[in-house]
């Protein structure tokens, strides 16, 4: 997209702008304050494909009400959610699923910052390493509209940090404590912030551990315990009336993870995450809210099976990612048009060894980089036009960025030579994105319509992957550098109707994905991992299409007591029909809420129909149907003019034995969970 | 790795500054040894010659040795540069006699240096022993000498030599050539040498020696895209290329095939067969 504007009629005759994030927020929150709608965690507000997953908020009564379980981790966040799923291997680090795709098709990010993770085995997604304690709302965009962060498929979800922002309210403090009758999880977490209208500086810190869970009926699932901690500091000192400067920081630390659905655990999962931030309200011309952000971070991975009683041969499998990167964008307003722009850029570092030690004493370890030190150098850049028309809108949004691999260790380039002789140390990949979307206001009815194009660069374990074994499929996974990039056609759309006591809504997508890229067996190759069953490469498909459709309705009985329901439908295959895998099932859920004063109270009822469609090629069986059931109650006190809020609840009330189709060789989610939490907020 | 980037290259400047010193300060040049960089083995003296032996290995080792002879002539105290030389190694059992498969000795770039490769099949003890005969002619003159050698198992007592009976009733000696190996594919070579008689030996030159390359340690998984071993006719051996996928213990299962697409010795490695009867080791 060019942006040629002419200069002139500053702010006066254009809407006041706002980004769409911004207004949504201010929208739900002004529900909130009223506490006439409540604003559900997993609302999707009607003007956007946008949904805004609320963690925190300084309204603390709002953040209270909105939340059947706080302090829960943000997997269980995020899985409560209407569109995101998660692809557990125990009961620490879900991956994160949007529209049926994950980690490489999704770009997600912690405040736009880019962060890989460490794992080859994608044991730790990027959401593993915030916790809820350090975010005020994760936000999820589906397709080529979440390219402002970077190049995706499926969509992005951006992890929001939690900051006073210069709210003049002085010291606040709060104590959070929780616990988990099933896996005897017990969280213990504080805030400290201070914040005045010159400076802020908000600190957290949170500490979770739990023991092995319990699936229903009462089988002890082995290796699911975890523990973490994880400190964040967050600042800001204003320079001058529109001049700020900011600073995040965030230290994350978990150890002993078990994952009871895989071969190995993990004893560290570390990160450091820190960035550096110039906001100034007016930049170059007309150019205004000018951002600029530095950031860097850090992450160690250790994978071992120390504490496996069976194991063919022992290993270690450690990894290790880096990435540096900056942003700068800026906003400008002319006549009907909102325009963002922005420069971005990464560099990211990513190796992974794996030794192994033989039973045979007399013998050397075995030693491979399965990971080859692949460095990724990314320049990007981003503009976004959102053009107001008569009652609708219209929003044009493109990405172009320049990406470079290099294989920096030659031990890593030589290996990679074993499968591709020819291979070269370095690539570069010219990465595009163009988007339009029309959103339509009629009278009783609005209409969110959009067509877009977009593409990624293979991932690293795709392009360079060396013998990462697939405990789903049970295959060894080899990468292939001369990977074309995977290339998307996205159509969506979603009608709302909103009556006066029923809100309907009717969303669907539908990806055609052309070079789709997954692992093909290659029945030429011998296995590496003892027991594995075969090798696959990763492989350009000629196609596959993935379509989503969902259905929500909101019906208001009476001002107190809400009732909502979720059903979604999701279906994809390749170009033979082949099912392709982690594709949802026919998936449901409904929610009664009650809020009063002080009183909330809800009833959850979530589940799936059998998974027809699955595909035993990528490991996966039929999976049954379940339907599960949680109630939540909360209540909020004052003591010394402290607000104490307190909730309770229970997770799969009837103790249903059940797995869904994204549990990792059909791991047993957990039975009936009694938790409660207390938070004590000292004003 | 920035460290050791900044000592590499602060080593090489100091050296080159202690290159520099020398040169200015003793401006002789000293006839250096070109075989400096390899071991010298042993060394004896016969018709006032002294006669050493050189190699990149340590020892006499079972398997392929490339040896590096050189003469001094103890008279003039200069290394002869203008002689023919022949030799045969001997194994000197309780009961018999053998010699081994050899080459030609031959002149290299540096005339005072002489090279050849000998493939020896067993280790020397107590009893039993090999001895290097040599004989080698100066100005017209033929000199003879034998000096016992002690050749030892390999170091790190991997197989890399495999005396067998193939199925058309022959005895065949086959060795691999030295290797450096990495993660990667790698050149690999070895010699063939039919077993004419105890001390005849002829190169075989057009038989296929297959390999497989297996880790027991590791489920005996093996490794793609190795090629098989082929006569090269100008390098005189059979070379081919070996897949590593990782550092270890690798055993290479072998099969050798003669020119009737027969195979001689050798067995394919399956789950229920672990191991070819013919086999090299290298770890690294």
């Amino acid at each position: 997209m060019k942006t040629e504007f002419r200069p002139g009629s500053p702010g006066g005759t254009g809407l006041k702008k706002m980004t769409l994030v911004f207004a949504l927020l201010a929208l739900s929150q002004g529900h909130g304050q009223e506490l006439k709608v409540d604003p559900i965690t997993d609302s999707i507000l009607p003007i956007s494909l946008e949904e805004i997953i609320l963690i925190s908020s300084y309204k603390r009564m709002l953040e209270h009400k909105s939340q059947h379980k706080p302090l829960s981790t943000l997997d269980a966040y995020l899985e409560s959610s209407k569109k995101v799923k998660t692809i557990k291997r125990g009961a620490y680090a879900w991956e994160p699923v949007l529209n049926d795709m994950t980690t490489e098709r999704l770009a997600v990010t912690i405040d736009g910052m880019r962060i890989f993770g460490a794992c080859t085995d994608r044991m730790d997604p990027i959401t593993s390493y915030v916790d809820v304690s350090n975010l005020s709302a994760v936000h999820v965009v589906s397709g080529q509209q979440g390219t402002e962060h970077g190049a995706t498929i499926g969509g992005a979800i951006d992890l929001r940090l939690e900051k006073s922002n210069f709210r003049p309210e002085g010291w606040s403090g709060i104590v959070e404590t929780g616990g988990e009758t099933n896996n005897e999880a017990q969280i213990l977490g504080g805030e400290l912030n201070y914040s005045d209208e010159r400076f802020y500086a908000d600190t957290d810190i949170i500490y979770r551990k739990a023991e092995n869970y319990v699936a229903g009926g009462g089988e002890e699932i082995a290796f699911s315990q975890f523990e973490k901690y994880n400190l964040s500091v967050n600042a800001g000192y204003k320079v001058s009336d529109d001049q700020k400067l900011l600073a995040s920081f965030i230290f994350d630390e978990a150890r002993d993870v078990g994952y009871p659905a895989l071969p190995m655990d993990v004893s560290l999962a570390r990160a450091f995450i820190g960035s550096l931030s110039w906001v100034q309200d007016d930049f170059i011309g007309d150019f205004q809210d000018w951002e600029t952000k530095l950031y860097a971070n850090s992450i160690t991975h250790i994978m071992d099976d120390s504490q496996r009683p069976d194991v063919a041969i022992r290993m270690d499998m450690p990894g290790w990612s880096d990435t540096y990167g900056f942003y700068s964008q800026a906003q400008l307003k002319w006549d009907k048009h909102s325009f963002l722009v922005k420069m971005d850029g990464f560099y990211n570092r990513s190796l992974a060894e794996m030794t192994m030690f033989p039973n045979n004493p007399n013998q050397p370890e075995m030693f491979m980089l399965t990971w080859p030190d692949v460095r990724t150098l990314n320049a990007g850049f981003f503009a976004e036009d959102v053009i107001e028309l008569k009652k609708s809108s219209l929003e044009l949004t493109t990405r172009v960025a320049v990406q470079n691999f290099n294989i920096a260790d030659e031990f890593g380039l030589n290996s990679l030579r074993i499968f591709y002789p020819e291979v070269t140390q370095y690539q570069t990949r010219l990465l595009k994105s163009v988007s339009a979307h029309y959103r339509k206001k009629f009278k009783q009815l609005s209409f969110n319509g959009g067509l877009s194009y977009g593409d990624r660069a293979p991932s690293v374990s795709e392009g360079f992957g060396f013998y990462l074994f697939n405990s789903f499929d049970n295959h060894d996974y080899i990468g292939d550098p001369d990977l074309k990039n995977e290339k998307a056609i996205e159509a969506n759309a979603k009608i709302s109707l909103p009556l006066k006591k029923l809100q309907l809504g009717l969303e669907g997508n539908y990806f055609h994905t052309m070079d789709f890229i997954i692992g093909e067996v290659n029945p030429d190759l011998g296995v590496m991992t003892i027991g594995a069953e075969g090798v696959k490469i990763y492989t350009n498909l000629d196609h596959a299409n993935l379509y989503n459709i969902a259905l929500d309705a909101e019906y208001e009985i009476t001002p107190e007591l809400s009732c909502t329901g979720l059903v979604s439908y999701h279906r994809g295959t390749d170009q033979d029909g082949r099912n392709l895998p982690f594709i949802s099932p026919l998936a449901y859920n409904a929610m009664l809420q009650y809020t009063q004063g002080d009183f909330s109270g809800s009833l959850t009822m979530r589940g799936a129909a059998d998974q027809v469609n699955f595909n035993p090629v990528f490991g996966e069986d039929r999976t049954g149907a379940y339907t599960v059931f949680s109630l939540s109650l909360g209540k909020a006190f004052s003591i010394n003019d402290d607000d104490v809020h307190v909730k309770a609840g229970v997770e799969n009330i009837f103790d249903e034995f059940y797995s869904t189709y994204s549990d990792w060789n059909n791991i047993p989610r957990m039975g009936r969970n009694f938790y409660m939490t207390v938070s004590y907020a000292i004003n | 790795m920035k460290t050791i980037k900044f000592l590499l290259a602060s080593l090489i400047i100091s050296l080159s500054f202690i290159s520099c010193n020398s040169d200015s300060d003793d401006p002789i040049v000293i006839d250096e040894n070109p075989l400096a960089d390899f071991t010298l083995l042993t060394s004896f003296t016969a018709n006032n010659h002294t006669i050493e032996v050189y190699s990149e290995q340590s020892q006499f080792s079972v398997g392929y040795n490339e040896l590096f002879l050189r003469f001094k002539d103890e008279a003039t105290d200069s290394y002869i540069s203008n002689a023919t030389v022949s030799w045969t190694p001997m194994m000197h059992m309780t009961e018999m006699m053998h010699s081994c498969p050899k080459s030609a000795v031959t002149k290299t770039d540096d005339a005072s240096v002489y090279k050849g490769f000998a493939v020896f099949q067993m280790p020397g003890n107590t009893d039993e022993y090999w001895e290097l005969e040599l004989e080698y002619s100066v100005n017209g003159q033929t000199y003879n000498v034998a000096q016992r050698i002690e050749v030892k198992a390999p170091v790190d007592g991997n197989k890399t030599v495999n005396v067998f009976m193939g199925a058309d009733d022959s005895r065949y000696v086959l060795a691999m050539m030295p290797l450096k190996p990495k993660v990667a594919i790698n050149d690999f070579s070895a010699v063939l040498f039919k077993m004419e008689n105890m001390m005849t030996f002829s190169e075989v030159n057009n038989f296929k020696v297959m390999i497989d390359p297996r880790m027991p340690g590791m489920g005996n998984h093996g490794s793609p895209n190795n090629e098989d071993l082929t006569y090269d006719a100008s390098a005189k051996m059979y070379t081919g290329k070996l897949s590593l996928t990782m550092t270890g213990y690798w055993k290479i299962n072998l099969k050798v095939e003669n020119e009737n697409a027969e195979i001689l010795k050798g067995e394919d490695v399956s789950d229920e067969n672990e191991s070819s009867s013919l086999f090299f080791e290298i770890e690294f």
